[in-house]
C-alpha cells in the first residue's frame, strides 16, 4: 500500500497504556466489619469528649430501629422497581395509603390484619403506577408525582367518610389503633442494660447499640427486617429475580429471550408499592397507635436516598435506612443536645474526607470540605444545642449530606428510568 | 396546509385535557356514589356556588397562586428537572421578603418593589442550592428540593420567634412586623369583592415566560435541553450552566408566589401562612402541560374545585372528594397527553409517507 | 456437505428448514418488506444479503417472532407457524444473534446466556447445573467462554460466542446471524466461520445476513438477495461473481463519488497536535494524535468503529475534553474551549448519529434549522430568536437540497433517515465555515440522496472549505478524500493516498493485519481489544472490503441507527439521561 509518508508502512499497534480500569470498593466482609469498627470507636471517642450519653444509648438505638424501618421498607420498595427499571417516586403517596388502610384494617379486624390491608393499599398504588408507566408509557417522575398527590387526596376522602364519628377520630386522624406484639431477649437485655450504664469506653457504647436491638422489639420489626434478605435472595438467587432483574438492565434483551417484560414491570412494581405499604403500616400502628395526616413526613422520599445510598443492593440499603433511623432517632428522643454532639461527628468525617480528596489531586473539592468543615466546627464550639426546629431537619438534611458525598460513585440498573416500548429494540 | 397543521394540533390539545376531566368526573361519581351520595346534585351545587359572585373573587385570588406555583415549576419541566422545592421556596422567600419589607419604609411602589426583589432573589438561591448539587455532585434535583423543602421549613420555624425576626400579636399570634401600608399591593375591586391587584404580575410572568421560552435564545437552548440533551449538547448548550440558571429562574418565580396572599391579605408572614402551594404547582403545570395559557385554565379549574367544595359541608357531602377529583385528574392528564403524544407523531408519519407518495419503500432505513 | 457427527439429531432432508412466502410487512409511512420468498434448506449456511435499509433486520424480526408480518406464510421444517414472541421462535428451535448485542452488561456470562430459559425447580435459580452446561457447550462448539465473567469485561469477539451460545443453549437448530462480522478483526472472521462449519456438522442451519460480498461468497452455500424490501434473487456462489451480487443489491449505476483536480490550498485550517483524550477509568481512547487539513482539502480518517474516531471528532468539537495536545482552528487556539464558542468560531458539525445529536425529533423542521447555530442570523438577532428568518432559510435549504417534506411545521421524526440527513447537511453549510467535521455524512441516506450530499461537499470543497470526513464506507472515503489517514485503537497508523489506494489494503491496515512484519499475534489482538470499549463497536462494518475498488460501491454500511450498547465512554450526564420533558410543552 502506497503511503504518503516514509517509513513503515504500518506502524506497531499501540500497547495498550491504560492501567486496568479502576475497580470499585468490594465491600467484602472484613472491610465492612472493620468499618463498623472504626465508626464505633469514634462514635465512642464522641460521647465522651461531649457527655451527650444518648447518642449510644439502647432507647436511641432501639428507636432508630423504630424508624429505620419504614424507611428501609419504602426504600426496598424503590429497590423493586427500580430493580425492574421503573423510577418509583410515587413511594410517598403509596406509603401515605399504606397508613390509611393499615390503620383502617387494624381498627376493622386487628392489628395483623392491618398489616395485610397496609400492603394492599400500598400495592394499589404500585398497580397505579405501573398502569401509566408501563402500559401507557407516561414518564415515571411525573407518574410518580401524580400518584402522591392521589394518595394523600383518597386518604383524606376516606378518613372523611370512615373515621369521622368513631372516637378520636376525624378528617386527620384515626381511633387509637390495637397494639402488635414486642420481643424482648430475656436475660441478654438487662445484662446489657447494666452494662451500658457503666459509661465504659466503647464496651457500654457496644452493650448500648446491642441493647437497643434486643429490647421490647416488635414483631412487626422482625418482619421488617427479614424481608431484607428475602429480597435480596428472590432477586438474586431465583428465576424471578434474574428476569425482574434484566428489565431493568437490558429489557430489550430480555425481550428477545421471550422474558415478558411488561409483566415482569407490572409485578415489581405492585412488590414495590406493597413494600412502601407495608412502611407505612408500621408508622400508623407500630411508631405510634394511630393514622394521622402527614405522617409519612418524606420518609418515602428518605426511603429512596437510602436506596441510592446503598447502590441499589438490600445489604446498602439496610444500612442507608439504618443510618437516616438513627439521625431521625436522635432528634426525636433528646434533640438539640445529641445533635449538637453529631456536629463534632460531622466535623471529623468531613475533615477526613477533605484529606481523602486531597490525597486523591482534587485540590478545589478539598478546600470546600474543609470550610465546610471549620464552619461545623464553629458552630458546635459556638453553641450548646442544636435548636429544636433545626433538629427538625436533621434527617432531611443528612440525606443530603450522604447524596452529595456519595451520589457519583454509584451504578443504578443500566435501563432504570428508560420508557421502554416492545418490539422497539 | 398550515392551517389543516394548526387546527388538528388545536384539538389535539384539547382533547387530552376534556378526556382527563370527564374521567375524574366519572371516578369521584363513583366514589360519591360508593358513600351514599347523589353525583349530580353534588356537582349542581358545586356549580352554582362556584359561580356565584362571591366565589369568583375568591377563584381569582386564589388562582394567582396557583398560576405562580405552576409557572415555576412548569420552567423546570420545559429543560426536564423536576423542581419539586417550590414548597420551600416560596415559605423561605416569603419570610423573608416579610421581614425585609416590615422593617423598612419606603414610599408605595418602592416599598413593594423592594418585597418583590428580596422573594425573588431568596427564592432563586434556595433552587439554585438543588441546581449546584446536581451539576457538581450528581445528586438528582428530585430528592435534594425536597428535603430542601423541610429543611426550609425548620429554616422559617426557627426564624419566626419573638426572640428572632418576629413579633407578638396578642397573645397567640406570632409573625413578621406587619408591613405598614405602604407595602400593601392595591387590590381592584369587583361586585363580589377585591381582586389582588398582583393579579398584574403573574399575567406579567406568563408573558414573561412565554416570550423567554419562545423568542430568546436562552429559552430556545432550555427547550432543546428539554428536548434532546444529546442534541443540545452537541449544538453547543453547557448544560452544566443551563440547569444552575433554570433553578435560579425557576426558584425566583417560585419566590413570588407566596406574594400575592402577603401583600395582599395577611401583610406579614405568620405561623398560618398556608402551606403545599408547591405541590399544587405541580399539578397544575402538568395539567396545562408546561403551556401558559394552559396553566392559567388549570389554575381557575383547581380554584374553582376548591372553591366550590365548601358548600359541600352544608350539604353532608365530605368536600375531601374534590381532592379526590383533583388527584385522578392529574394521573388521566399524564396518561392521555402520552396518548395523544403518540398518536400525533404516528399520524404525522403517516401524513408525510402519504403526501410523498412514499407507500413503497425508498431504500431509507425504516423505523424499528 | 458432510454427514452429521454421531448423537445429533437426524433432520428430515426433505423438508426445507425454514419457507417463507409472501411476507410483507407495512410501518406508517413505508412499507419495509414486500412479497419476500425464500427457502432454506437444512445443514446449510444461507446468506441473505442487501442493502442498509433494504428490509433485512425487518424481515429477521418477523422470522423472530419481534414482529408480525401483515400478509404471507412462514414454515419452519416442513410446518407452518405463526410466532407472537420470541418465545414461540425459541420454542420452533430458532435462536437469533442478534446485529447490535442483547447482552446486560452487569450481569455475568451465565446470567445472560440462562435468562428466560433458567435450570432449577421451584422458582430457584440451579447456578451449579447452569454453569455445567455453559461449560459443556462451550466446550462442544469450541466457544471458549467462563461462565462466571461480568459481560462487561469482555471484548467483542468473545460477546458474540456468549450470543452464540446463548442461542445455542435453548437448543436451537436454525440460527440467525445478523451481521455478525461487523466488528470483528481477520483471525476471529476466521474463527467464527470455523464455528460455523461445526454448526453446520451437526446439522444445523444457519441464516447469515451480511453485505460483505467476498465473506458471503466465503462461506454460504446459498445467497438470497433483497433490495428495496424484496427479494430479488437467489443463487449459489459458485454461479456467481461479488461484481454481479453487488449490482443485484443495488440495481443501477451508482454514481462514484470520485474527485480528480486538486483544490488544496496552502493555509491551514485545522492542526490537531498530539491529543491525547482518556476516558474517566483511565483508558486510552486517543493517543497523541495530530493532523493537518487545509482549506479546500478534505481528509478521510479511516478506521473500524471504535477504534477512537468519534473521541476525536468530539474532542474537536469540545465534546470531550482532551488531556493533552492543542487544536488550532486557522491558527487560533481552541484547546479548552466549549463548544459553542468552537462552532462560532466557523466548525461545522454533521454528527454520527442524527437522531440523538443532530435533530430535536419532537421539535418542526424551522426549528431543528437553529439547532447548533443559535447564535447567528438569520436565526437569530441579539438574543432574540428570528422566527421569520429562520423559517425562511429553512425553506431555502429545504428547496436547495430537496428535502423531502410536505412543509417546514412537522416534526423532524415524521421525515425519512435520508431527508433528516440531507436537512442537517444543509443546515450545516449554511453558515459561514472554514471548518466541516462530517461523521458518516451518508450513512442510513438512499443511494439520490447520498449522491446529492457528495456533490455538495465537492462544491464547498472548492470553494476552500476544509472537511475532516469520518466513514465507515470505504469507497465514499477513497472518492471525497484528498488524503486518508488510518486510525487504530487510538492512533493514527497509516497514510494513504486515495488516487492509488485500493479497499481491500485500506481494510487491512484498519484491522492491523495487513503487514504481518509489524501485526499482533493473534492473542496479542484479542488482549487488546479486550480492553477497548466494545459496545461501542457492535454494530458497525469495517466496509466494503470487496469487490475490487473501481467497482461501484456498494453502498452505505452500518446501521442507521446510534451506535449499540451502553457508551461507555459518554461524558457524564448531568440530566440523568432523561429522554422527554415531563407533561409535553407547546
Amino acid at each position: 500500500m502506497t503511503t504518503t509518508s516514509p517509513g513503515p508502512v504500518v506502524s506497531e499497534p499501540a500497547a495498550a497504556p491504560a492501567p486496568v480500569p479502576g475497580r470499585r470498593l468490594r465491600l467484602s466482609l472484613p472491610v465492612v466489619l472493620l468499618g463498623l469498627a472504626g465508626a464505633l470507636v469514634l462514635v465512642s471517642l464522641i460521647r465522651l469528649v461531649t457527655g451527650a450519653d444518648d447518642i449510644t444509648s439502647s432507647g436511641t438505638t432501639g428507636a432508630a430501629l423504630r424508624l429505620a424501618v419504614p424507611i428501609g421498607l419504602a426504600g426496598l420498595g424503590g429497590l423493586w422497581a427500580e430493580r425492574a427499571g421503573v423510577v418509583n417516586i410515587g413511594l410517598e403517596g403509596m406509603m401515605i395509603l399504606g397508613t390509611w388502610f393499615g390503620a383502617w384494617g387494624a381498627f376493622q379486624f386487628g392489628a395483623w390484619w392491618g398489616v395485610l390491608t397496609g400492603v394492599l393499599g400500598g400495592a394499589l398504588g404500585g398497580l397505579l403506577h405501573a398502569l401509566a408507566t408501563v402500559t401507557f408509557g407516561v414518564d415515571h417522575i411525573v407518574s410518580g408525582v401524580a400518584i402522591n398527590i392521589l394518595g394523600a387526596g383518597m386518604t383524606r376522602y376516606l378518613s372523611a367518610l370512615v373515621f369521622e364519628g368513631t372516637p378520636g377520630g376525624g378528617v386527620t386522624q384515626s381511633p387509637s389503633l390495637p397494639p402488635i406484639g414486642t420481643v424482648t431477649v430475656p436475660g441478654l437485655s438487662p445484662w446489657l442494660h447494666t452494662v451500658e450504664r457503666k459509661g465504659w469506653f466503647a464496651v457500654s457504647d457496644v452493650a448500648g447499640v446491642l441493647g437497643g436491638l434486643v429490647t421490647q422489639v416488635s414483631l412487626f420489626t422482625l418482619l421488617a427486617i427479614a424481608l431484607i434478605p428475602l429480597s435480596w435472595w428472590a432477586l438474586w438467587r431465583t428465576k424471578f429475580g434474574l428476569r425482574v432483574r434484566s428489565c431493568g438492565e437490558n429489557p430489550h434483551a430480555a425481550e428477545s429471550l421471550g422474558v415478558p417484560v411488561y409483566r415482569m414491570k407490572y409485578l415489581a412494581v405492585v412488590i414495590s408499592g406493597g413494600c412502601a405499604g407495608l412502611g407505612g403500616a408500621f408508622l400508623s400502628e407500630v411508631a405510634t397507635n394511630i393514622y394521622r395526616e402527614g405522617q409519612t413526613n418524606g420518609r418515602g422520599f428518605i426511603g429512596l436516598a437510602a436506596m441510592i445510598f446503598g447502590n441499589w443492593r438490600p445489604g446498602g440499603l439496610a444500612a442507608g435506612a439504618g443510618l437516616f433511623g438513627y439521625a431521625d432517632a436522635l432528634q426525636l428522643r433528646s434533640g438539640g443536645e445529641s445533635v449538637h454532639a453529631l456536629l463534632l461527628l460531622l466535623v471529623v468525617l468531613l475533615a477526613g474526607v477533605a484529606v481523602w480528596n486531597f490525597l486523591r489531586g482534587r485540590r478545589v473539592a478539598a478546600v470546600v470540605t474543609l470550610v465546610f468543615a471549620a464552619l461545623v466546627l464553629l458552630w458546635f464550639l459556638g453553641t450548646d444545642r442544636v435548636p429544636d426546629e433545626f433538629v427538625g431537619f436533621a434527617p432531611h438534611i443528612t440525606t443530603l449530606l450522604v447524596l452529595s458525598l456519595a451520589a457519583q460513585r454509584l451504578r443504578m440498573p443500566a435501563a432504570d428510568g428508560r420508557p421502554y416500548r416492545r418490539g422497539e429494540a | 396546509m398550515r392551517s389543516r397543521f394548526d387546527t388538528e394540533r388545536i384539538l389535539l390539545a384539547l382533547a387530552a385535557p376534556t378526556l382527563a376531566v370527564l374521567v375524574a368526573a366519572l371516578l369521584s361519581s363513583v366514589a360519591l356514589l360508593v358513600a351514599g351520595h347523589s353525583p349530580l346534585s353534588t356537582f349542581q351545587s358545586m356549580a352554582s356556588f362556584g359561580v356565584d359572585s362571591g366565589s369568583i373573587v375568591q377563584i381569582l385570588n386564589k388562582s394567582i397562586t396557583y398560576y405562580l406555583s405552576g409557572l415555576a415549576v412548569a420552567i423546570g419541566f420545559r429543560m426536564n428537572l423536576f423542581n419539586i422545592g417550590v414548597d420551600g421556596q416560596y415559605r423561605i422567600a416569603a419570610f423573608f421578603a416579610a421581614v425585609a419589607g416590615g422593617a423598612v419604609a419606603l414610599p408605595a411602589p418602592l416599598h413593594v418593589l423592594l418585597i418583590i426583589l428580596v422573594a425573588a432573589v431568596v427564592g432563586a438561591l434556595w433552587a439554585a442550592i438543588a441546581g449546584v448539587l446536581k451539576v457538581t455532585r450528581g445528586v438528582s434535583e428530585v430528592i435534594s428540593t425536597i428535603m430542601l423543602n423541610f429543611i426550609a421549613g425548620g429554616i422559617v420555624a426557627y426564624l419566626l420567634n419573638p426572640d428572632r425576626l418576629a413579633v407578638r400579636q396578642g397573645s397567640q399570634l406570632i409573625n413578621t412586623h406587619p408591613l405598614r401600608q405602604s407595602g400593601w399591593f392595591p387590590g381592584i375591586p369587583l361586585p363580589g369583592g377585591e381582586v389582588y391587584g398582583f393579579i398584574v404580575v403573574a399575567a406579567l410572568c406568563g408573558v414573561g415566560y412565554t416570550v423567554l421560552l419562545n423568542r430568546t435564545r436562552f429559552g430556545y437552548d432550555l427547550r432543546a435541553t428539554g428536548l434532546s440533551e444529546t442534541a443540545a449538547v452537541a449544538s453547543g448548550v453547557d448544560v452544566r450552566r443551563m440547569v444552575v440558571r433554570t433553578m435560579l429562574i425557576s426558584g425566583g418565580v417560585a419566590g413570588l408566589v407566596g406574594l400575592p396572599t402577603l401583600l395582599g391579605e395577611s401583610h406579614s408572614y405568620g405561623q398560618d401562612f398556608p402551606l403545599g402551594y408547591g405541590f399544587t404547582g405541580i399539578a397544575i403545570a402538568l395539567l396545562g402541560r408546561n403551556n401558559p395559557i394552559g396553566i392559567g385554565l388549570g389554575a381557575l379549574l383547581w380554584s374553582f374545585l376548591e372553591q366550590s367544595s365548601q358548600i359541600l359541608d352544608l350539604e353532608g357531602v365530605p368536600k375531601e372528594i374534590v381532592t379526590i377529583m383533583q388527584g385522578v385528574t392529574v394521573l388521566s392528564v399524564v396518561i392521555a397527553y402520552e396518548l395523544v403524544r403518540r398518536f400525533s407523531l404516528v399520524q404525522q408519519q403517516r401524513r408525510v409517507g402519504a403526501e410523498l407518495g412514499t407507500a413503497a419503500p425508498t431504500g431509507d432505513e425504516v423505523p424499528a | 456437505m458432510s454427514t452429521p457427527a454421531a448423537g445429533s439429531v437426524p433432520v428430515a432432508t426433505d423438508a426445507p428448514a425454514v419457507e417463507l412466502h409472501g411476507i410483507t410487512k407495512r410501518f406508517p409511512g413505508v412499507v419495509a418488506n414486500r412479497d419476500i420468498d425464500i427457502v432454506v434448506q437444512p445443514g446449510t449456511v444461507h446468506a441473505i444479503v442487501g442493502e442498509n435499509g433494504a428490509g433485512k433486520s425487518t424481515l429477521m424480526k418477523i422470522l423472530y417472532g419481534m414482529q408480525r408480518p401483515d400478509e404471507g406464510r412462514i414454515s419452519v421444517n416442513g410446518e407452518p407457524v405463526s410466532f407472537s414472541s420470541p418465545a414461540d421462535a425459541i420454542s420452533a428451535g430458532i435462536g437469533m444473534v442478534h446485529q447490535h448485542f442483547m447482552l446486560a452488561d452487569n450481569f455475568t456470562v451465565l446470567e445472560n446466556v440462562v435468562l428466560g430459559a433458567e435450570p432449577g425447580r421451584l422458582g430457584v435459580l440451579d447456578f451449579a447445573a447452569a454453569r455445567r452446561r455453559i461449560r459443556e457447550i462451550s466446550a462442544a462448539y469450541g466457544l471458549d467462554i467462563r461462565p462466571e465473567r461480568m459481560v462487561e469485561d469482555l471484548g467483542v469477539g468473545d460477546r458474540q460466542r456468549v450470543e452464540i451460545l446463548k442461542v445455542l443453549y435453548r437448543g436451537a437448530r436454525i440460527l440467525i446471524l445478523d451481521e455478525p462480522t461487523a466488528v470483528l478483526v481477520p483471525q476471529e472472521v476466521d474463527e467464527l466461520f470455523g464455528n460455523l462449519r461445526e454448526l453446520k456438522a451437526e446439522g444445523l442451519t444457519v441464516l447469515f445476513i451480511s453485505h460483505k460480498l467476498d465473506e458471503v461468497l466465503a462461506v454460504a452455500d446459498e445467497i438470497t438477495v433483497i433490495r428495496r424490501g424484496t427479494t430479488v434473487a437467489t443463487v449459489r456462489p459458485a454461479d456467481v461473481t461479488a461484481r454481479r451480487l453487488a449490482e443485484l443489491m443495488v440495481g443501477s449505476d451508482l454514481p462514484s463519488p470520485e474527485t480528480r483536480e486538486s483544490t488544496v490550498r496552502d493555509e491551514v485550517v485545522l492542526a490537531v497536535e498530539g491529543v491525547t483524550v482518556r476516558a474517566e477509568d483511565g483508558r486510552t481512547l486517543i493517543a497523541d494524535v495530530s493532523l493537518t487539513i487545509h482549506s479546500g482539502e478534505v481528509l478521510g480518517i479511516a478506521g473500524v468503529e471504535g477504534n477512537g474516531q468519534a473521541e476525536l471528532v468530539e474532542a474537536i468539537m469540545g465534546l470531550r475534553p482532551a488531556e493533552s495536545g492543542r487544536v488550532l482552528l486557522s491558527g487560533r487556539d481552541l484547546t479548552g474551549m466549549h463548544t459553542r464558542p468552537r462552532r462560532t468560531a466557523g466548525i461545522g458539525f454533521i454528527p454520527e448519529d442524527r437522531t440523538r445529536q443532530g435533530l430535536l425529533l419532537e421539535a418542526t423542521l424551522w426549528e431543528n434549522r437553529i439547532l447548533g447555530h443559535q447564535t447567528e442570523p438569520p436565526n437569530v438577532s441579539g438574543i432574540w430568536i428570528d422566527r421569520a428568518g429562520a423559517r425562511r432559510d429553512c425553506e431555502r435549504i429545504v428547496e436547495e437540497y430537496d428535502v423531502r417534506t410536505p412543509n417546514i411545521e412537522v416534526a423532524a421524526s415524521a421525515l425519512s433517515g435520508g431527508n433528516q440527513q440531507k436537512l442537517i447537511v444543509g443546515r450545516e453549510m449554511s453558515s459561514r465555515l472554514s471548518l466541516l467535521v462530517a461523521a458518516h455524512p451518508t450513512r442510513g441516506v438512499d443511494v439520490g440522496a447520498q449522491a446529492a450530499i457528495w456533490d455538495h461537499l465537492r462544491a464547498a470543497r472548492a470553494e476552500g472549505l476544509a472537511v475532516l470526513l469520518i466513514s465507515a464506507d470505504l469507497d465514499e472515503l477513497i472518492g471525497l478524500s484528498d488524503s486518508i489517514k488510518v486510525i487504530l485503537r487510538g492512533r493514527l497508523v497509516a497514510d494513504a493516498d486515495p488516487k492509488t489506494v485500493t479497499p481491500e489494503e485500506l481494510g487491512s491496515a484498519m484491522t492491523g493485519a495487513g503487514d504481518h512484519r509489524g501485526g499482533p499475534e493473534p492473542s496479542d489482538v484479542d488482549e487488546a481489544t479486550a480492553d477497548w470499549p466494545a459496545s461501542a463497536a457492535d454494530g458497525a462494518s469495517v466496509g466494503s472490503v470487496g469487490p475490487a475498488g473501481s467497482v461501484g460501491p456498494v453502498g452505505p454500511v452500518g446501521p442507521a441507527g446510534p451506535a449499540a450498547g451502553g457508551a461507555v465512554d459518554e461524558p457524564a450526564d448531568p440530566l440523568g439521561g432523561r429522554h422527554r420533558e415531563p407533561g409535553g410543552g407547546t
